[in-house]
């Protein structure tokens, strides 16, 4: 969770609280600070409150509780025409009854500049975006990602010092949008400008951010540096929601400082970090990246546990190789091994021993399971099933475990799964 | 790929050149979109364009009418009533003159009495007239007679002319046959028996009066040779043939330039006469000139219904486009409710809401007495909201609402709310993003709703009539009181075509300025 630090803070939320229906909090004490040119991803799943966060920055939906500081001020009071925030929407906003440039001069007429200002203005923002020819046009006229150009542009034009992105590259397709994201990251950081970005897009939060805030449920789950959300999530959340994830589900037997044995549901036993898990007794559930997993016993530590496993699938991808393994209970652990000389092709039906080094897997929390969560992650990580299309129980018993049951099952979205970190 | 590589025209897979069966697959097309809405067309063609066109016909024709026979077939009275609308007076010009007529003739019928008292009776006038020869004058008369009274003409008159008479006696010969095929066909009578009427012996004055005629009807020697003989010898006792000047004697408007104006601009088989009486002008000796102020009416009415109709669209613009607004923008459960609301006129009948207004506008009525008993207006001065414009304009404003409303809802309902907080965004105030963004995406809806409430309003008749008084009405009322009331229906087609004319003419007009295509239902 992060802490409002005060100091050199350039947006700043404290404890800001959202209803919309005075019965269930949209948002749920949110507290972030973000300094000045910092490029902030809120990543989550669709309803977890991250629009409505930068809707509340912008101006358009009100704080039910708490206070939004911008470099400073309070803004809550604000109208939004007055905070001088660039804001890139979902679809762009553009207006279509005016021109390409008639849209960028736009603030800056309501901001009464004069006409020659305007047009030089008008002409760089569009040679930002490498639109320069197009400002006699019709929004309507342009491809998706020109428009998106456009948008960008228009946000940029009257020298905001924040700028807020709605899920901006949503509607381009997948070359596009890599390209875009480029563009936009290269652009934010050339202006030195400060921007919140929104996405339920995983690799985009990744790839464009200096930091990124995990939403889940009207709260922040981590709020971290793009490696580390990945190589050291904080809950199981961020564990199954950020990459390729792999869980087995225990009981801590005990705790030795950073390093503690985990007791799985199985009997096994392993070794693991643990988290936010503090005695022994604790039900955790470990996360361990596919990658991470070693079958080379040589390589691990001295007195290492390990586990048995079956490979039940072998999956070739190129540049990487891809298991399936039958591991503790666990008929979908994925395992992941670079395309190297000296790499083993292991045949479905061997028996192998898996082990990892202690700092890899961690033990997390094992929430129970709520009906709100339930609904957030019935989808599968491939967004394409229902995780309760695949028949798995979802219901609420705790020690079930409620993310781990939600991989697919078919290969098909495992190579689905695979590509996504790829 | 051959045929790629061939210089001709491009050929499909079975050899018929591309653009031939192109055509014929469109063609399949098209005659499906006939079909499709044949039914409706047929349907339009009978029952509406080929009725109205027959109306607007009627603006432009009355017939020439030979005076005589038209006052022995009654027709002189129908004409004379159709002129009246044109000019008073005409009718009763055209009755007494009828009347007075026939005394002219019966002079000259004593004079032939007693120069002969067999001129006076059947067989004299049968046995001149009757012989071989003079087909083609009787046919000509006959059409006119066809003409006159759209009656058949049996092909048995009992009667043919002679051609040697009608040569020596043309005039009487000719009102002979007039009279001879009247008999014949609308009396339904034996001609040989009968004697003709008045009229044809001061035709026979006429032509004894002839110098040359006299001396022709002494080398005459057929069948009533001696008569006409014996008339010419007293042709001194004989009344003068001077028919101006009976005329005259009759009403002396009869030999004014103004009456005779009157019958060439409406005498042909075309006339403007009923377009310019539309738009208070009249065709006089000396061309086309305005009427005199008291008479003026239609340019009148034309411009107050173009006002008033404009008036009534803006009023609507502006109660209309708040409420579009909030259905646009309010939830969908409240929305639905205020929709319904706005939709509830609709299923009222347009007289029940006109008549409730009347009970609302006058002066005895609710609002007045909400007004005095408010203590805004005293008991004595209450306000005159009906029969005159304020009413017509109040009650229609109320009953086209719906006809903005809808439209502008529509559009407005596919304008993003994004649009709006993009524009806040960008620094617009709240008015600067609702005058900038907002609204010019709703002038769709504005010209939609303004075309339908204008043309709509342009030709509304029910409610003027009932609420608008006097100062209230409408051209369409004028319209409606002569089709029903005054009969006059030349004008009334040539007032509704020049209506026509005027909403297209606007029409194009709003093409030109705003453009047709700006005009969005809704999506």
């Amino acid at each position: 969770m992060a802490k409002s630090s005060g100091g050199n803070a350039f947006v700043e939320f404290q404890h800001v609280q959202k209803s919309y229906d005075g019965e269930t909090l949209v948002v749920k004490d949110l507290n972030l600070s973000m300094p000045k040119g910092e490029f902030l991803t809120m990543l989550g799943p669709s309803g977890s409150g991250k629009t409505t966060c930068l809707m509340m920055l912008a101006g358009f939906e009100t704080a039910t509780h708490g206070e939004i500081m911008l470099d400073g001020q309070p803004i809550n009071n604000i109208p939004p025409h007055k905070r001088g925030i660039g804001m890139v929407f979902q679809n762009y906003a553009l207006f279509p009854h005016m021109t390409v440039a008639e849209n960028l001069a736009f603030p800056l007429e309501v901001r009464k500049m004069g006409k020659s200002e305007r047009e030089e203005k008008v002409k760089r923002a569009l040679d930002m975006v490498q639109m320069g020819a197009f400002g006699g046009r019709r929004p309507a006229q342009l491809s998706g990602g020109q428009q998106q150009r456009i948008a960008l542009a228009r946000a940029l034009v009257f020298q905001p010092e924040l700028v807020l992105m709605d899920e901006p590259l949503g509607a381009l397709d997948k070359q596009l949008r890599e390209h875009m994201q480029f563009e936009i990251t290269r652009l934010a950081h050339d202006l030195g400008i400060t921007v919140v970005y929104v996405t339920h897009d995983q690799t985009e939060a990744l790839t464009m951010s200096d930091r990124v805030a995990v939403f889940n449920d009207g709260r922040i789950q981590q709020l971290a540096p793009p490696d580390e959300l990945y190589e050291k999530p904080q809950n199981s959340f961020v564990a199954q929601f950020i990459g390729e994830n792999n869980t087995l589900e225990g009981v801590i037997k005990s705790i030795d400082g950073d390093k503690c044995v985990v007791k799985l549901d199985s009997g096994d036993e392993i070794d693991a970090r643990p988290v936010n898990v503090t005695k022994a007794g604790e039900r955790t559930k470990v996360s361990i990246r596919p990658e991470r997993v070693e079958f080379n016993k040589s390589r691990l530590q001295k007195g290492a546990h390990t586990l048995k496993a079956e490979v039940a699938e072998f999956i070739y991808m190129g540049d990487i190789f891809r298991f399936r393994l039958k591991v503790a209970g666990n008929n979908d652990f994925i395992v992941k091994t670079r395309n190297a000389p000296d790499a083993v092709r292991l045949t479905p039906g061997s028996q192998i021993e898996i082990g990892w080094l202690a700092e890899d897997c961690r033990a997390l929390d094992a929430p129970a399971c709520d009906e709100r969560a339930r609904h957030h992650f019935g989808l599968c990580l491939c967004r394409e099933h229902d995780a309760r299309q695949l028949g798995r129980c979802l219901s609420g018993q705790p020690d079930q475990g409620l993310f781990g049951s939600v991989h697919c099952r078919e290969p098909r979205h495992h190579h689905h799964l695979g590509r996504k970190l790829g | 790929m051959s045929e790629t590589t061939q210089s001709g025209p491009m050929l499909s897979a079975d050899g018929v050149p591309l653009k031939t069966s192109l055509a014929r697959a469109l063609r399949r097309q098209k005659i499906r979109a006939l079909l499709l809405i044949s039914p409706l067309l047929a349907f339009v063609l009978i029952t509406f364009i080929i009725p109205i066109a027959s109306m607007l016909f009627r603006s432009v024709g009355v017939l020439y009418l030979d005076m005589y026979r038209a006052v022995e077939a009654k027709a002189h009275t129908r004409l004379g009533s159709r002129l009246n609308y044109e000019q008073s007076g005409i009718s009763s010009l055209f009755r007494t003159s009828g009347r007075k007529l026939e005394d002219v003739g019966e002079d000259f019928e004593d004079f032939f009495k007693d120069a002969d008292s067999g001129m006076v009776k059947g067989p004299f006038w049968h046995g001149l007239m009757q012989g071989e020869g003079g087909e083609d004058l009787l046919n000509d008369r006959l059409g006119l007679l066809t003409d006159l009274t759209s009656l058949e003409a049996s092909s048995d008159l009992g009667f043919t002319l002679s051609g040697e008479t009608a040569a020596l006696l043309p005039w009487a010969a000719r009102a002979y046959a007039d009279w001879a095929l009247f008999t014949a066909i609308v009396d339904e009578d034996d001609v040989s028996k009968k004697k003709p009427w008045a009229g044809v012996y001061a035709a026979l004055a006429l032509d004894l009066a002839d110098p040359a005629t006299q001396s022709a009807v002494a080398a005459y020697s057929g069948s009533g040779a001696a008569e006409l003989q014996a008339a010419v010898a007293n042709i001194a006792d004989m009344p003068a043939t001077e028919f101006r000047a009976y005329f005259e004697d009759i009403d002396d408007k009869w030999v004014s330039g103004e009456t005779w104006a009157l019958l060439k601009v409406f005498g042909s088989q075309y006339t403007s006469g009923y377009f310019l009486n539309a738009v208070d002008m009249k065709l006089t000796p000396d061309g086309i000139e305005q009427r005199p102020d008291n008479e003026r009416l239609y340019l009148k009415l034309f411009n107050r219904t173009l006002i008033m109709s404009m008036i009534i669209t803006v009023s609507c613009i502006l109660l209309g486009y708040p409420v579009a607004w909030l259905l646009a923008n309010l939830p969908m459960r409240s929305a639905n409710v205020l929709m319904i609301l706005v939709l509830l006129p609709f299923w009222t009948s347009l007289l029940v809401r006109t008549s409730a207004w009347k009970v609302l506008l006058q002066q005895q009525g609710v609002i007045n007495d909400i007004f005095v008993w408010l203590g805004f207006v005293a008991d004595d001065a209450r306000l005159v909201m009906m029969n005159n414009s304020t009413g017509t304009i109040i009650a229609m404003t109320h009953i086209l609402l719906p006809f903005m409303i809808l439209p502008l809802y529509s559009v407005m309902k596919t304008i993003p709310p994004s649009y709006l907080r993009a524009a806040k965004s960008l620094g617009a105030t709240n008015w600067t993003a609702f005058w900038r963004v907002y609204f010019p995406q709703s002038v769709p809806g504005i010209g939609a709703g303004s075309i339908l409430v204008f043309i709509l309003a342009i030709g509304y008749y029910i409610t003027p009539e009932i609420v608008g008084g006097t100062d209230g009405v409408f051209i369409s009322n004028r319209i409606a009181y002569h089709i029903s009331s005054s009969l006059n229906w030349g004008l009334a087609a040539a007032l509704g075509t020049i209506l026509l004319a005027v909403v297209m003419l606007l029409y194009w007009l709003y093409d030109r300025i705003v453009g047709i295509d700006n005009v969005k239902l809704g999506g």
